[in-house]
């Protein structure tokens, strides 16, 4: 054999074309998803689309998507989409599949969605044995809101309404979702399954694959709950998530297969079809032409006697404080915190405040950006729209707001060489590599810190003691008060560095 | 002089699209991937290809929550090269 064989390569594994090529969703962030780093809804979307690629179904497949973190379905999946109330997805799919029984309408749901405010239509989609795909991504908490106790919280698990763990007493059980639908005689399949290893992904994948088999065979209702991680939200590594879904969650909720009657399951009768459309004023009773009468009452008018709060157009005078900050980057890199600071420091100080958070129903990977104002005088509005200092912790926040700053302003930035195209005369500049400085001085997620730092320094406005307190105030763990006031410190000597000439 | 085995499985990661979230790390049976020293446009360290060693298993595909991140390509198996592969397949076992 010669050792210049040429091998040729092909993909194996690659973007399922039930995909969209791209996502169209916020400005920069249109070729990756927005869940956090570790999330398990992307891995069944995965399957998902595989299953729908396989089967050759795209043509002809409704997703219905939740409310909840997955409720963004539509943006990612090249289907026909539906995003249906919260809790509602299994009622929208009985209407989708009644009315277009040729289609697949698979309905999405999370824990929350599925088993709290949707338990009913769920339960009765279910007892009907509609010839839908259930899939139940169950996380055992609340995600999108910030970590509420759902039906499927585990006992002992800590949530922010469950502070101490979930008590039996208090709370009830961990609902076993499936196992009570399993009690059901109409559904043909439900199995649950886990995203904890190798072995647990391949198994979740050909189960996600059989419930959407079984509606093109037209056997009845089918159901794969998912055991599925969220580090974000249980604080934990993506990988030690993963493990915690094998190690701990499958404790309270077995895998298995719930109910398997597809072998003996007889096709379903396709309904009868529906009336044309243009029978249905006929069959309703209603002569040929009559038309509802609208109710004509003028919609009142709740705006009132105007704006309570008259704009003055009057700028504080010099000596006094108006401090407009914004700041913005991607969600989980303090960009909140960083405001929080700032404003709990101003109160501290007896200033006038507001801190407006701005952000999607991601956790994270989103773009998030608040909007801080401290100032002598009362606010007229929590609104920053040109900011005298801007915070940008990566380039996209920065192309973002970069041209609203107002003249005279600043920008800290979270890079080291600042794109040419953001220079503005009018407006200087701190660019350093936050995150990398924030590594050496111990964890990266200090950035935040050492950027208030020097925000501090620019505005000059804010006693040592006030930051200190704030901090305090909000930082609960001694060791991270510790390291986020070394990363201040840090930040604030920097600046000083930067701009020594400028102040001798 | 023994001739090079050629992998029989090849990755491709975009850079871009990765989160670093090391799950493809964890899942990979050989090993053959790495967390990024340097972070990439969007401020995560990203998964790398040790650029050999893949056998083309897509584990680490269904292990990854990102739609395109990771592409598994196999080698194509044409019959001069088969007999290459399985030589050396049996030349392991």
């Amino acid at each position: 054999m010669s050792s210049d064989t040429a091998v040729e390569y092909e993909v194996a594994q690659g973007r399922s074309k039930s995909f969209y090529p791209r996502f169209e969703r916020k400005d920069e962030l249109q070729h990756q998803t927005h869940y956090c780093p570790g999330c398990g809804h992307g891995v069944v979307h995965k399957m998902l689309a595989r299953a729908i690629d396989e089967l050759g179904i795209q043509d002809r497949t409704i997703l219905v998507g939740p409310v909840g973190c997955s409720v963004f379905t539509y943006y990612y999946f090249d289907l026909g989409n539906v995003q249906a109330a919260h809790g509602r997805a299994p009622a929208v799919s009985t209407a989708l599949k009644r009315s277009r029984p040729e289609s697949i309408v698979i309905s999405y749901q999370g824990d929350g969605d599925l088993s709290a405010i949707g338990a009913a239509e769920i339960l009765h989609a279910a007892n009907r044995g509609e010839n839908i795909t259930v899939i139940f991504v169950n996380n055992a908490i609340y995600s999108m809101t910030g970590g509420q106790a759902a039906p499927t919280t585990l006992l002992g698990q800590k949530s922010t309404t469950t502070p101490e763990g979930r008590s039996a007493l208090g709370e009830g059980y961990p609902l076993h979702e499936s196992e009570l639908l399993a009690t059901l005689e109409a559904p043909v399949y439900i199995e649950r399954v886990g995203l904890g290893d190798n072995k647990q992904i391949a198994q979740a994948a050909r189960a996600i694959r059989r419930a959407v088999e079984n509606q093109v065979r037209g056997l009845g209702f089918s159901l794969v709950e998912v055991l599925s991680p969220c580090p974000t939200i249980w604080k934990m590594q993506p990988v030690e998530a993963q493990h915690w879904v094998r190690d701990v969650m499958e404790k309270t909720f077995p895998l298995g297969v719930l109910r398997d009657r597809t072998r003996e399951a007889q096709p379903r009768p396709a309904p009868a079809t529906p009336p044309a459309l243009e029978e249905i004023p006929r069959l309703l009773g209603l002569e040929h032409g009559e038309r509802l009468v609208k109710d004509e009452r003028q919609v009142l008018n709740l705006a009132g006697n105007g704006s309570a709060l008259k704009r003055t157009g009057e700028r504080a005078r010099a000596a006094e404080v108006d401090l407009e900050v914004r700041i913005a980057g991607f969600g989980g890199q303090g960009v909140l915190l960083l405001g929080e600071v700032l404003a709990e420091a101003g109160l501290e100080s007896g200033l006038e405040v507001s801190w407006l958070p701005s952000y999607g129903p991601e956790m994270r990977s989103g773009t998030s950006n608040c909007h801080v104002r401290l100032a002598s005088q009362s606010i007229d509005s929590p609104l920053v729209s040109a900011p005298g200092i801007l915070v940008a912790m990566n380039e996209p926040s920065l192309r973002k707001f970069d041209r609203t700053v107002r003249p005279g302003g600043w920008v800290i930035y979270n890079g080291e060489e600042f794109p040419a195209d953001c220079v503005r005369p009018d407006v200087r500049v701190v660019a350093l590599p936050f995150t990398k400085i924030a590594h050496e001085l111990g964890d990266a997620r200090a950035s935040n810190m050492i950027m208030l730092g020097v925000l501090l320094e620019i505005a000059g406005v804010l006693p040592d003691a006030s930051v200190a307190a704030a901090l305090r105030r909000l930082v609960r763990n001694p060791r991270w008060v510790e390291l986020d006031e070394r990363a201040m410190a840090g930040g604030r000597a920097r600046y000083r560095e930067m701009f020594a000439e400028v102040h001798a | 002089m023994e001739a090079k085995k050629q992998d029989r499985g090849l990755l491709r990661i975009d850079r871009d699209e990765c989160k670093g979230c090391g799950l493809c790390i964890e899942a990979c049976p050989p090993k053959v991937i790495a967390l990024s020293e340097e972070l990439n446009h969007y401020g995560y360290r990203t998964a790398v290809y040790a650029g050999s060693g893949c056998t083309g298993c897509g584990i680490c595909f269904m292990a990854c929550p990102e739609p395109g991140a990771i592409t598994v390509l196999r080698a194509v198996v044409h019959s001069a090269a088969r007999t290459a592969l399985e030589g050396s397949a049996c030349a392991s076992n």
